[in-house]
């Protein structure tokens, strides 16, 4: 079937207490983790959208032109923001570590600093925040506002499967286009540092240059980008679902918009520590 | 009784058989049972709220139901799985009570996306339908109409593009939610006669729901009264007229449309 199910809510129901027994340990205990089943089943609901949208990637008619459409409003739309957010983050990236090296006389390593910082964590998630602020907010209210006037039920009368039409592009889109970007912003973040080390603090470009080359490895390019790959895998399967799954008016429509970015937000810093830890493993940080 | 039900009916295209549905805890359908007829004009009363958008969208499995089942051509259409509903979702079109038109596309992608969706046509051949629709159902004269898109149009004229797209490949089963609610008379009259026609020339079934009581007995072939979440009255328009249901009758009689003994208006 093409209806969805409501969105557990985790706030709901948490057991009565009864009266009398309100400190009773057990009693606590339930209720502090009532939440959880709620969690537990939302997390699923959003693995098996994912799991579908996947799938139906396989799957005839393949509609090339949604996929372009999806890739611009997830890629080159976002590009003015992320280059603004990419220079300024690198560039203040630059000035506190001068400050610090400064203190060894040794700002040369700035570049190294700055590129692997921006390599391995600053790009790829500042690149999956701002996009999800963009593109994952517009696409929760785009498909929130198609559910609520029907326009998803429309799809199916033509046989077309919602999850196939619209949640399929923005899944493709979002993986492709959030690595292309976090490269633009490791680009972009390198020239704002040596905006700052360079031409502002008159730092011997030479050395800087020989000692990111040094320091930085393609591997923590390659991190950086299997990471933006996962919070764009992480934000099209938040904002598609909150998306499909509203119910009521132009309010719904906004809260979901909401939860939607809150969500991929919160989603995609957890993720990140986790994503560390699994890389440590594969590829161990060589340092210096 | 299940053996019969989940057979190729000769006369019985879809039929609907205990149907519940609820939100939360409001009861919307109670236990609904409904034959619809193959090729025939089958119309859907009942006040506001009572649950026939509801029931219809059950229909095409847009919603599924707590209970019960619906037979489309002899199968069981309640927990099939994605593509297998798609393909009993071929069968049908549906007019949405309020249109539903895709935002993001214009008029003619809007109409022309069935066609587009399911078939490789010409792209002449696909305008030319469209322009054809657009003709039978007075929407060629607005100026512009073509590269309109939903969001600048009336609600009427909304309402008419999305009879149009549901239309465009002649589906084997139309449901229509309210075509002729908020148009004009002459554009009732039109949108009727095109449900008469297309139900007559195509041999479409075609499932109604109106609140339009004198159209309704214009064109319906049998009359279903949705009361309460059940149907209470279901049958040939005659036999439906010939002895009425005490809530129809003052349904039907309120409406000022008809008056029982005397004829239609
Ligand atoms: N998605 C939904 N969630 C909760 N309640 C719903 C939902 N859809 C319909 N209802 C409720 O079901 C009842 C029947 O709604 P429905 O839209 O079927 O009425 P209707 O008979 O089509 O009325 P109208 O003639 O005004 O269109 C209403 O009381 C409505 O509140
Ligand atoms: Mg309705």
């Amino acid at each position: 079937m093409t209806a969805s199910p409501a969105p557990p809510s985790p706030q709901t129901a948490p057991p009565e207490l009864a009266p009398g027994r309100r400190f009773h340990p057990f009693a606590l205990a339930v209720r502090a983790f009532a939440p959880l089943p709620g969690a537990v089943a939302l997390f699923g609901e959003h693995v098996i959208l994912l799991l579908r949208a996947t799938l139906w990637l396989f799957r005839r008619p393949f509609r090339l032109r949604l996929f372009f459409d999806q890739m611009e409003f997830v890629g080159v739309g976002s590009l003015p923001i992320i280059m603004l957010v990419g220079f300024f983050t690198g560039a203040v990236t630059a000035l506190q570590a001068i400050l610090a090296l400064s203190l060894f006389e040794q700002q040369r390593y700035v570049g190294f600093g700055v590129g692997i910082s921006l390599a391995r964590e600053l790009a790829p998630v500042f690149t999956a925040l701002m996009i999800t602020a963009r593109a994952g907010s517009g696409m929760a209210t785009e498909l929130a506002s198609m559910k609520i006037t029907e326009q998803v039920d429309a799809l199916t009368t033509f046989a077309v499967n919602p999850v196939h039409y619209l949640v399929t592009p923005r899944l493709v889109a979002s993986a492709v286009m959030l690595p292309v970007m976090c490269m633009v912003f490791n680009v972009v973040g390198l020239v704002g540092c040596y905006v700052v080390s360079v031409i502002s603090y008159e730092i011997d470009f030479g050395q800087v240059l020989a000692l990111f080359r040094h320091g930085v490895d393609p591997i923590d390019y390659i991190e950086g980008i299997l990471k933006a790959f996962c919070f764009g895998v992480t934000m099209a399967t938040c904002a598609c679902y909150q998306g499909l799954n509203v119910r009521g008016g132009a309010r719904e429509v906004g809260l979901a918009t909401t939860r939607a970015v809150v969500s991929t937000s919160v989603t995609v810093l957890v993720l990140d520590y986790f994503l560390i830890e699994i890389m440590n493993v594969f590829f161990p940080y060589g340092g210096l | 009784m299940a053996d019969e039900l989940s057979k190729r009916d000769q006369r019985w295209q879809i039929r609907i058989r205990d149907l519940h549905k609820s939100f939360a805890a409001q009861q919307v359908l109670r236990g609904i049972d409904l034959d619809i007829e193959r090729g025939k004009i089958n119309i859907i009363i009942g006040g506001s709220g009572q649950g026939k958008s509801v029931f219809m969208k059950h229909l095409m499995g847009l919603l599924s139901p707590d209970r019960g089942h619906i037979f489309v051509d002899g199968q069981d259409i309640i927990g099939l799985g994605d593509v297998a509903i798609a393909k009993v979702q071929r069968k049908f079109g549906m007019v949405f009570q309020y249109a539903a038109l895709f935002d993001s596309l214009n008029v003619v992608e809007n109409i022309a996306f069935p066609l587009l969706e399911r078939y490789r046509l010409p792209k002449k051949e696909v305008l030319e339908r469209v322009r054809d629709l657009l003709e039978r159902l007075d929407l060629a004269r607005v100026p512009g109409i073509e590269q309109k898109y939903p969001a600048e149009l009336s609600g009427g004229m909304r309402k008419r593009v999305g009879l149009a797209r549901a239309l465009v490949d002649r589906p084997e089963i139309l449901l229509y939610d309210e075509p002729t609610t908020g148009l004009d008379p002459i554009a009732t009259r039109n949108v009727d006669e095109m449900i008469r026609r297309t139900a007559d020339d195509f041999g479409v079934t075609s499932v109604v729901i109106s609140h339009d009581m004198a159209s309704t007995f214009r064109i319906a072939d049998r009359i279903a009264m949705l009361y309460e979440g059940v149907i209470i009255a279901s049958g040939e328009r005659r036999e439906v007229m010939a002895a009425p249901h005490p809530v129809l009758k003052e349904f039907v009689e309120t409406s000022g449309a008809v008056h029982f003994g005397g004829r239609a208006s």
